[in-house]
């Protein structure tokens, strides 16, 4: 693979990681279990679809076939989209939704603030731009975990429950393939296998601060950054690109 | 229909536009501790770019005065025109008085 497929390849991660994660956010809109928390939720989807955007736009102008960021969010199908597993996993319940953010935040504060030192100047500059808001996700969610743990039965057992169906999806996001062997090699992209150990700690302390415990040696789903799926994400992308797909370049 | 409120304890937020202005009453959320306050207030007062520093007090920490007392209290500085500032010039330059 050469480095601008690989680059391209990395670029589409990034946002699909986004919007995935955006879309799951909006579909909150209207059902949050608070009106502040419905506006909260909705505003990071907001944020991961703006963080969304500048990468796909970068990932058009690599590809250069002159097609917009917009075709590429609404026009690829499922086996070519690259975000990671968790992501595109139901929302569940309040707990399962901010435990999805909780592990996925973590993480992506790590990734980004490794990014910062990229090589490739733009993903840099992007990352710099993301990581305020991605330190408020995690900050929002794990604040929410500490008191589920904390807090009535039901609320302990219901974020338990999450932590059993989210945890077999994390390891996907650490799951690299040949995209990132070519691009860790030019300093572009960052070596996720360091990223574990830091990814591990905080998620613990945050985790033993809830009286939460993970469940060892369950099975890991992977695949994601490479196009393979879970069920959940087609239906998301049948109703994401509807529109696109029966108007094609629909605007309003 | 009960008319309960079941949400969380109700909190009143002041938000400060920029350094050294004062803190203004913005509104009023719902949270059960003074992170989600201030985290509730950030999301729903300050996503425009309104301020660079949050207040949050719990709302039944706060001591009103009565309607009943508004003659008492505030009538009798209507008649008193010589408390207002207004007989010295503001330097030019002055912004905040």
């Amino acid at each position: 693979m050469n480095t601008k497929q690989a680059l391209y390849n990395y670029c589409l991660r990034l946002a699909d990681n986004n919007l995935i994660a955006g879309q799951r956010l909006a579909e909150w809109c209207s059902n949050g279990p608070i009106l502040e928390e419905d506006l909260a939720m909705t505003n990071f989807g907001l944020d991961y679809l703006g963080q969304a955007e500048f990468h796909y736009d970068y990932a058009a102008e690599l590809e250069g076939k002159n097609r917009s960021g917009d075709e590429l969010a609404f026009t690829r199908s499922e086996r070519q989209y690259y975000n990671c597993l968790l992501l595109e996993q139901p929302n569940g319940d309040f707990a399962q939704s901010m435990m999805k953010m909780f592990l996925y935040s973590a993480f992506a504060k790590l990734l980004l603030q490794a990014l910062c030192q990229s090589q490739d100047e733009r993903l840099a500059a992007l990352a710099a731009k993301g990581i305020k808001e991605i330190k408020y996700h995690f900050r929002h969610s794990s604040e929410w975990i500490i008191r589920f743990g904390n807090g009535t039965e039901e609320s302990q057992q219901r974020s338990q429950f999450a932590l059993n169906e989210i945890w077999p999806y994390t390891a996907d996001m650490f799951d690299m393939n040949e995209v990132d062997q070519e691009l860790i090699s030019l300093g572009i992209a960052v070596d996720l296998n360091n990223l574990y150990a830091p990814w591990l700690l905080t998620v613990n302390e945050i985790l033993n601060a809830a009286n939460l415990a993970v469940i060892e040696n369950q099975h890991m789903y992977k695949g994601g950054y490479k196009g393979n799926h879970t069920e959940h994400l087609g239906h998301m992308l049948c109703e994401m690109q509807y529109l696109q797909r029966a108007h094609p370049g629909a605007t309003w | 229909m009960s008319t309960t409120d079941n949400q969380l304890p109700l909190w009143e937020v002041f938000i400060q536009s920029k350094s050294g202005t004062p803190h203004k009453h913005a509104g009023s959320i719902h949270a059960s501790d003074k992170n989600m306050a201030l985290e509730n207030a950030r999301d729903i007062y300050t996503r425009r770019g309104e301020g660079r520093n949050i207040w949050v007090v719990l709302s039944d920490q706060i001591a009103a005065s009565k309607t009943e007392d508004e003659a008492e209290f505030f009538d009798p500085a209507d008649d008193k025109v010589y408390r207002h500032p207004t007989f010295y010039k503001v330097p030019e330059g002055v912004k905040h008085m």
